[in-house]
């Protein structure tokens, strides 16, 4: 079993979000803790991109903001062997395609692997352009996630047949970002996905109440927030990880 | 040229979220269907026809070449076309695609505004609702034809993430297709973004080179020996080169934004600083750091005032068979302002780096050669931004 799949063994996976170095790496990582002592069962960093084509505007936001903070790619990998000497929950970098390979995907995938992150989340990487970096993944032993969304219909058994670690379940139709309500027939989504896969499935995009996360949970393996505590992130700063514990640890009650 | 994946070499593909994935696809099956479809051809050349005003010109530039004492001048008229400029080829051809697949709804980016400006054209020709993307700093710079489109029944989005030019309208048209697709074409503006955009957008501007070929043979009974166009995405300058490409005999370049130097970061010349990257769709050259973040670049034309450049251009950049040569801003307005005043022809910006280079190259080659420079547009909208530059303040 890969790393990133453990984190389904303790009942329903919550899994926050986080944009790595908003508003700087040292709340980052205090944030990392305080969600790990929440009940987080995985993280996924966010390594911010210029362009964030499938981001709403609060994670939009927040990419800019740690750009601008002179955040890298090399500062969060440094980052993350730190955190690593305490934190044991599987971990996964979410970006875009660009940072991945403009760093050199064997490179990149080559050092996941050495400071311990589990599996990659790239929202431009779809299944017929996954060759680019599957090949490093395998060979490192990172999970590169696969996504499905409302619109894969005849895609998802292509999809979900080959998925490696979880199944990115995005809920909704849009960039990701708070939705007061889930319009999708996501019992039926699910119900498809699982019926095609081997791994574990969360749903992401648009979640952000405990009362959601908990109806999200009776069909799905875990749950995926981000927009809503980059939010808590965004109005906190330096003093956001006590508040994001409480946060957490509300969503992961809900879904116990 | 083309492989199934929508590969030029190594670049091109279809790096797009899962939720967009079926949309494309549907949309390169009725594009497959629909380009061997003799009413769907009949229909588009009626619309370039007796619509656009195609053919357009191909004019011989008498008093530029006998000023420059080179190789005879000829200029593709792209700007005499309705709307003023190329961009209105792609428009139809896709607005068209779009009415056939059951589409109701047109969204689109746009720089300058040119391709805002057709595409708000198509849709209300074609009974179609019409929302156009445009970073906010390029509606400040290109006022009026922002007031175009609404004219023309379009609603325009000011963006203003980012730099607020052309790369985020890009993005922000790219979300909001990720959105709401069921009743919406993107229809997008340039050579570029994932499969089978390239491909499209270059079938319908690939009118311009056939047309060019055969004027030349009309005019001067032989291929030119050069053709030039600018090129920021490059649908003009694909549209351009296409029929072309095979003879190897002509020379094909591609003028970029320069901005005001290669040597500095205010730049949008992507095949001379940029490198191989994954953005908006595609694998290609982009303008970047060195951790993959997309550099903001500059240039003083709001239409080549992007990144990345369209993967075939990227392709023909790698196997050497056509080039990309830079043009700063002041070389381009130098040259808008002496074709403006030795033709009378007031060229777009844009077109007005392919007339720089033009003015570099053509005193250098021989009488009996033939250079064929391709105004993708007209110059009225840029009145008021050059007269800025040149320290002269007007009103629009």
């Amino acid at each position: 079993m890969s790393n990133t799949a453990k984190a389904f063994e303790n009942g329903k996976a919550f899994i926050p979000f986080i944009t790595c170095g908003d508003p700087d790496l040292e709340t980052t990582k205090l944030v990392v803790k305080e969600a790990v002592r929440a009940g987080a069962d995985l993280i996924e960093l966010g390594i911010p991109f210029s362009d964030p084509t499938a981001e709403g505007p609060v994670i939009q936001a927040a990419s800019e903001r740690a750009l601008k903070g002179g955040v890298t790619t090399d500062k969060i990998f440094a980052m993350v062997e730190e955190l690593r000497k305490e934190v044991t929950i599987p971990l996964t970098f979410m970006t875009y395609a660009n940072v991945v390979f403009s760093y050199g995907a064997e490179r990149f995938i080559s050092h996941c692997k050495e400071v311990g992150i589990d599996g990659l989340v790239l929202p431009d990487i779809p299944f017929e352009e996954k060759e680019e970096f599957l090949p490093y993944t395998k060979k490192y032993g990172v999970d590169l996630v696969s996504l499905i969304a409302p619109t894969s219909e005849d895609r998802i058994s292509m999809i979900a047949s080959e998925a490696e670690g979880y199944i990115y379940i995005v809920s909704s139709l849009g960039v990701t970002g708070v939705r007061s309500k889930i319009t999708t027939d996501i019992a039926s989504l699910t119900s498809q996905v699982k019926a095609a896969s081997h791994v574990p499935c969360a749903i992401g995009f648009g979640i952000s109440t405990p009362e959601q996360a908990k109806a999200m949970a009776q069909y799905a393996d875990g749950v995926i927030v981000g927009s809503a505590i980059v939010k808590i992130i965004a109005e906190y700063g330096k003093d956001a990880p006590s508040h994001v514990y409480e946060y957490i640890k509300s969503m992961k009650d809900a879904i116990r | 040229m083309t492989n199934p994946n929508g590969r030029f070499g190594i670049h091109g593909g279809q790096y797009m979220p899962e939720t967009l994935m079926n949309a494309v696809i549907e949309l390169e099956e009725a594009y497959n269907h629909y380009k061997n479809d003799p009413e769907f051809n009949k229909e588009l050349t009626e619309l370039f026809n007796n619509y656009a005003g195609r053919p357009s010109l191909l004019y011989y530039a008498e008093k530029m070449t006998k000023d420059l004492g080179g190789a005879k001048v000829y200029l593709k008229r792209e700007d005499l076309n309705h709307t003023g400029s190329h961009k209105i080829n792609n428009v139809l051809g896709q607005a068209l695609l779009a009415k056939k697949m059951g589409k109701t709804r047109l969204i689109a980016e746009t720089g300058a505004g040119q391709h805002g400006v057709a595409t708000a054209t198509a849709a209300a020709l074609l009974d179609m609702e019409c929302v156009v993307f445009m970073g906010e700093e390029d509606t400040k710079r290109q006022a009026l034809n922002v007031y175009r489109m609404r004219l023309l029944g379009a609603t325009v989005i000011p963006v203003k993430n980012g730099t607020a030019t052309l790369k985020d309208a890009v993005s922000e048209a790219m979300r909001e297709w990720t959105s709401r697709i069921s009743d919406t074409h993107y229809c997008l503006g340039s050579v570029m973004g994932p499969h089978p955009f390239p491909t499209i957008v270059r079938d319908f501007q690939a009118v311009i080179s056939k047309e060019i070929k055969q004027q030349m043979m009309e005019a001067e009974g032989k291929l030119p020996d050069v053709v030039m166009a600018c090129c920021g995405g490059g649908s003009n300058a694909i549209g351009s080169f296409y029929h072309f490409i095979e003879d190897k005999s002509v020379r094909l370049i591609g003028c970029e934004a320069a901005g005001r130097g290669i040597d500095t970061f205010e730049t949008a010349a992507t095949i001379n600083t940029g490198r191989v990257g994954i953005f908006h769709g595609m694998k290609s050259y982009f303008c970047q750091d060195e951790f993959g973040q997309i550099a903001p670049v500059y240039s003083i034309s709001a239409g080549l005032d992007y990144p990345g450049i369209g993967p075939e251009h990227a392709y023909l950049h790698d196997i050497g068979r056509a080039e990309y040569v830079p043009v700063t801003d002041e070389e381009a307005v130098n040259a808008f302002e002496y074709l403006s005043r030795t033709e009378g022809i007031i060229p777009a910006i844009e077109s007005a780096h392919a007339v720089a280079h033009a003015l570099k190259i053509v005193p250098g080659m021989s009488k009996d050669q033939t250079v064929v420079i391709t105004i993708s547009g007209r110059g009225d909208k840029d009145c008021a931004a050059i007269a800025r530059y040149r320290g002269e303040d007007i009103n629009e």
